[in-house]
Formats: C-alpha cells, structure tokens, sequence
C-alpha cells in the first residue's frame, strides 16, 4: 500500500524522564528568590517614590510663590496699614530674604516636621493638617470602599452579561454620573436632599461633620454618619465608574481564555469558574487601576469638601487659595501630592506581589 | 465497545438572523482503548463537534452517549460525565490560568470532583504525562515552562481524573514539530498502558495517520467519508478526501478546490461538495450519469460503523458495479 501522505512526526519512542524544568532553582531556592527580587523591586521603587517627594516639595515652594496676592495684605485682613508697617510685617514673615534662602529656610524646616505658621488661623501648618486629617480619611475611605466595591460589584455582573441589558443599563448610569460636574451634583443633592425641594423635606444637613449639638458616645458615631451620607454619595457617584468599566474590560478579556473553557471542562459549574478564575485574574488590572486612581479621588474630595463644608484637608485647602495663605497652601498641596506617591508605590509593589509572572522576572 | 458516541447530532448557532448548521447529523462512535481522528478544513464544525462530545455545547438535536447512556445537561450529570470524558485543548499556554501553579492547575480536577490523595494522584498524572520527578514541577507557573511541558501539564491535568476518553482539539497544533512527536508518543503511549481512548480533531493528516486507528472526515457539518485509517487515508473514496490528500507535498497531481470555501449558514442541495468538486467540475460524475443526482439529491447521513464509508453518489456508483 503506498502511503500518499506527508509522513510527521514520528511516533517514536516514549520521551525519557521528565525534561528539565525551566528553572534549576528548587522549590525553596525559587520561592525565596523571587521574594528576594519583589524586595529589591520595592526599595527600587521607594527611591523613586522619594525623588519624586523631593521633586514636589520643590514645585510647592515655587509655584505658590507665582500667585498673584500679597500675602503681608491678606494677613492683615485688609486693616488698612502705613507701608511702613507693610514693609516691617513682610520683614517678619520673612518675606523680603531673597528667595533661595526661603526656600532652603523651607526645607530645612519641613524636614523637622514644621510647614510654617498659617497667617489666617495664626496655628502651626502641621497641627492644623492634623486636626483635618482625619475628616477627609473618613470621607475619602468611606467613599473609595463604596466606590470600589460598587464599581467592581456592577463591573463584574455586567462583563457576565455582556451586551444584554444588565450591562448596558449598569455601564451607561456609571458613565454618565462620571461625566457629571463634582459640583454640580452635590449642589444638586444638596438642594434635592438637604435644603427640602417642594413637598420633600430636607433629611440631611446641609454641611459640616457635626453641630454644635453633637449628642456624645454611640449617638455621636450615627450623628457623624448621616453627616457624612451626601458627601460619600457624591464622591462614589462621581468615582466609581472607572472601576467598573476597568473590571468589566479586564473581566471580559479573561472570560475569553482558553483556561475558562478548560476549567468548565474539568466539570467547575459557571459561578464556580468565574470565582476561581476569571474574577481573581481580572483582579490584578482593576487593583492596580484602584490605587492608581486615588489621585483622582483625591481631586473629588477637594471639590466634594467645599460643597459640604466638610471639616477636612480639601475645604482647608480651598480656603488657602483663597487667602492666600502660602503655609497652608504648601502644607496642604504636599499632603496630598505624597498620598497620591505613596499610593502609586503602592500598586507598583502590589502587582509585583499578586502578579506571578512578574514577581519571577 | 463503544465508549463515547454521537447519534444524528445536530448543532445550531444564530448570528445576525441567520441559522448556521455548525453539525448538520453526526454519526460518531470511539470505542474502548480506540484513537479516532477528526480531519477537515477549518470551519467545518470539528471544533464544535469536539465541544458538544464534551458537553459545553448544548445540541439542537440527537444525543451524546457515553457507555450507552444519553448524556443528561443537568449540573451534576455533566459534573459526572466530566469525570469520564476529559478535554485537551489547543493551546497550552492560553488554556492554563497563568497565576496558578503547575500543582494548582493539575490538581483542580481532583478537588472539583472532591477525589482523595490529592498529592499522590497531582504526582501521578503528572509522572505519566512524563513530567519527572512531579515534584520538581508543583512550584513552576506556566510562564517557567516550555510549550511542550505546558502541554503536558495540560494532559496531566486531564489525567488526573482518569477519564475514559480524551477529546483532543488540535492537541499539537501550537507546538513545534520536535515537540509535537513527544506529545504523539505521549498519546500513543497511555493509549498502550492505560487503554486510553482519544477522539483527536485535527486538519493535519500526517499526525492523523501517525496516531489514529480509525480516520472521519468531515465537510461543512457532515462526516463525508469514515473508516480505518490505512483505507482512507491510503485509497480515499470521497473527492473531498482525495483533494485532501492530493495537496500534500509529495502528491503526484495537486488538486485545488475552487470555489468559495463552505458556509454553514448556507449549505448547497444536493451533494454538499458538489459546488467544489472536481469529480463533478471534470464530467467524471456525468460519464458515470449521476451528475443530476449530486446537483439535487441529497446523501443520506453515515451510521456510526466501523467499516469504510463514504456519503458520495460518484463513489458509491463507482463501487455498485465493481
């Protein structure tokens, strides 16, 4: 019989023991190593983070120094003064040195922990961030967790539905909310939900984190929350959809992978292997995009403080500009431009840590 | 015996309006310890076939049997007929999940069927897909492996369940070709110690004359000529099979299909390949007088048998009067 095909691969003997993995580390040796090698990454990255600080408090002391005011005026609060004593408070406040010597003055200062005096308060910078610190932690924390698990929550279940109607209505809310004006939606739920509109009465206050009637103990913690509902709504609302449409792109990506199939083939029922699989892998993107992201939320909760006159770093902040008031402006700016650092470092390290394929590299 | 079989199997997709008849009546049997290769051209429904034996599609019509019964689509009948009936996929790199281990990946059969020893069977499959010692590779992630070992890792995983019957789609396509001879071996090898029964869909022929017993060919959604593999592959009856064939390089007389290639939302009358074939385009059909019958009549479906056969009105007059 003559055999009118191409003959392949011959069906030789059996291959001998096992080829040689790729690696010659052992299982321990290759473990620690690539642990080794997410510490070397991270320290690589903390040397950056730490130039980049450095890069910000130089920016911070030079870009406030081009806005226009007069801060010896402002300080004052527009008394009217002689320009002899003008000149004499600008002497004080150190303002007439040349301005590489303020800025190393700065510097040296800001290294010991000491951002200066705010003219309009009359207080230490530092105390006064202190003191604000933990409003906008509350704010910010609350309103990224909701946001977060929001976005990923309706991120997921539209990938899972893609095209139908689910995702459609889920993706198009998110995005037109994200396209929203910060402002203009909390003056619109601040009209809506506190002020009272026609027959609905107001429910909510209209601004700060507690009156001056704040009840003490537990009722204090509820009194602080409903404070704290509009404020939240508006920065979820305004944030969440790049979480969602970040999980549901790189969920989408995954449900498309030969593993997926594999998996429903080894007998995993749907739920399962969207568990298991899919939503663990498209993890990795949408952890990275979530802290990424952070200095966006940042930016929302300046503008989502002011509305609310919430008690925090961004109202302060607002309120600096408006002096001006340099000290606070620069303490202020600084705090939030190292958050948004860290917070990068962060996801740099973090993928190198869930990441296998890149923590062995 | 017959292990896994396909009875007048039908599968059916709609997009944008129109019904695709991806498996148009099937008739496929692979009995106990048999390897059966699935050759056609692309986008002939062998994928979708191999899918449907494995139960992730779902057919329009006729049933999957496996040891004689009718598959069932509920949750746990397909749980169950998982354990038996194991998928190899394409593509070793895409179809392992890159953030689990290579004992994780093996070892997710076992936990999902909640089977005991876990370690030992993960070592085990992993020995007989030839990955030795298993221990060495239960740390690896995909990307510190070769094709050909992620290959195995793949077979290991499907292993590690002890199925009856593997379903291989294009099980070395992406491999390179030194590789793709120990992966032959390594089916030919457990097919000889475990009496491993293997349906292997592939549109390489070599490799199908290299591994299988029994050949099917298949045209737009049919099995157009089944049988032993020195029959088909060595005297083939159908023009389809025969063009096939002929293009292979050191073919005396190439033959090259014209026409537009099959589309199963519009299968022609009559004969399938009649639009493509060169029996019918060279008169040969007419000379024998039944041109007529492969432009209107159409050809009943193949049985499931184990002999030659072959669904062409040329072929089949050919031979009535031999």
């Amino acid at each position: 019989m003559t055999v009118p095909i191409e003959t392949g691969p011959a069906a030789g003997p059996a291959p001998g023991p096992g080829e040689a993995p790729g690696k010659d580390t052992g299982k321990d040796g290759a473990l620690s190593g690539a642990w080794r090698g997410v510490l070397r990454y991270a320290l690589a990255k903390l040397g950056g983070a730490l130039l980049s600080i450095g890069m910000v408090v130089v920016a911070t002391f030079f870009l406030f120094r081009m806005i226009p005011g007069d801060p010896a005026i402002a300080y004052t609060r527009d008394v009217p003064l002689t320009p002899d004593q003008l000149d004499l408070l600008r002497r004080q406040m150190g303002l007439d040195r040349p301005l590489p010597e303020q800025f190393l003055d700065f510097v040296l200062k800001a290294l010991q922990g000491d951002l200066g005096t705010s003219y309009e308060y009359r207080r230490p910078v530092a105390e006064l961030i202190g003191e604000r610190l933990g409003p906008t932690l509350l704010l910010v924390g609350t309103g990224l967790t909701v946001a977060v698990t929001l976005g990923l929550w309706q991120g997921t279940r539209a990938a899972w539905n893609h095209g139908g109607r689910l995702d459609r209505f889920s993706t198009g809310i998110s995005l037109v909310l994200w396209s929203v004006p910060t402002f203009w939606l909390g003056l619109l739920l601040l009209m809506v939900f506190a002020a009272g509109v026609g027959p609905i009465p107001g429910i909510f206050p209209t601004r700060g984190m507690e009156d001056v009637d704040a009840p003490g103990g537990p009722l204090y913690l509820l009194h602080v929350a409903h404070h704290l509902v509009l404020p939240c709504i508006t920065l979820v609302a305004v944030v969440y959809a790049q979480y969602l449409v970040v999980m549901r792109s790189s969920l989408l990506d995954e449900i498309g992978q030969d593993y997926v199939t594999t998996a429903r083939a080894k007998g995993l029922r749907d739920a399962e292997v969207r568990l298991r699989h899919a939503v663990p892998n498209a993890m990795l993107p949408t952890v990275t995009l979530v802290f990424l992201h952070i200095g966006l939320v940042v930016q929302g909760a300046v503008t989502t403080e002011t509305v609310y006159s919430w008690p925090g770093l961004g109202l302060l902040f607002y309120e600096a500009i408006k002096g001006p008031d340099f000290a606070v402006m620069q303490g202020t700016f600084m705090v939030l431009c190292v958050a948004v650092i860290v917070m990068n470092t962060l996801a740099d390290v973090l993928y190198h840590v869930l990441d296998p394929r890149v923590r062995s590299a | 015996m017959t292990l896994l079989e396909a009875r007048d199997l039908h599968v059916e997709f709609t997009s944008r309006g129109r019904r695709a008849r991806a498996v148009d009546g099937v008739n496929l049997t692979v009995g106990e310890g048999e390897i059966v290769a699935l050759v056609g051209e692309s986008g002939c429904g062998k994928t979708t076939l191999a899918r449907t034996l494995l139960g992730l599609e779902r057919p329009a019509s006729g049933t999957v049997r496996y040891g004689g019964t009718p598959l069932a689509y509920s949750t746990r009948a397909l749980k169950a007929y998982r354990r038996e009936v194991q998928l190899v996929p394409q593509d070793p790199t895409g179809s392992l999940n890159p953030r689990h281990t290579v004992y994780e990946a093996v070892a997710e059969g076992p936990r999902i069927h909640g089977l005991r020893d876990e370690r030992q069977r993960v070592a085990s499959a992993l020995s007989r897909a030839g990955l030795r010692p298993p221990e060495r590779f239960f740390p690896l992630y995909p990307h510190e492996l070769s094709g050909g070992q992620r290959q195995r890792v793949v077979i290991a995983g499907a292993l590690a369940l002890d199925p009856g019957v593997l379903v291989a789609d294009e099980p070395v396509a992406s491999l390179d070709a030194s590789v793709r001879g120990e992966i032959l071996a390594l089916l030919l090898r457990l097919r000889a110690e475990l009496g491993l029964s293997a349906l292997v869909v592939t549109h390489d022929l070599g490799l199908a004359w290299n591994i299988a017993d029994r050949v099917a060919v298949m045209y737009l959604g049919r099995i157009v000529e089944s049988g032993p593999v020195e029959q088909v592959l060595g005297s083939p009856s159908h023009p389809y099979t025969q063009a096939l064939l002929s293009v292979l390089p050191d073919s005396p007389a190439p033959v090259v299909l014209r026409g537009e290639p099959p589309d199963p939302t519009r299968v022609p009358g009559g004969c399938r390949f009649h639009p493509r074939c060169q029996v019918l385009a060279a008169g040969k059909a007419a000379e024998a007088g039944v041109d007529g019958r492969c432009r209107s009549q159409p050809l009943g479906i193949l049985p499931a048998a184990s002999g030659p056969q072959v669904a062409c009105h040329f072929a089949e007059g050919s031979r009535t009067p031999a």
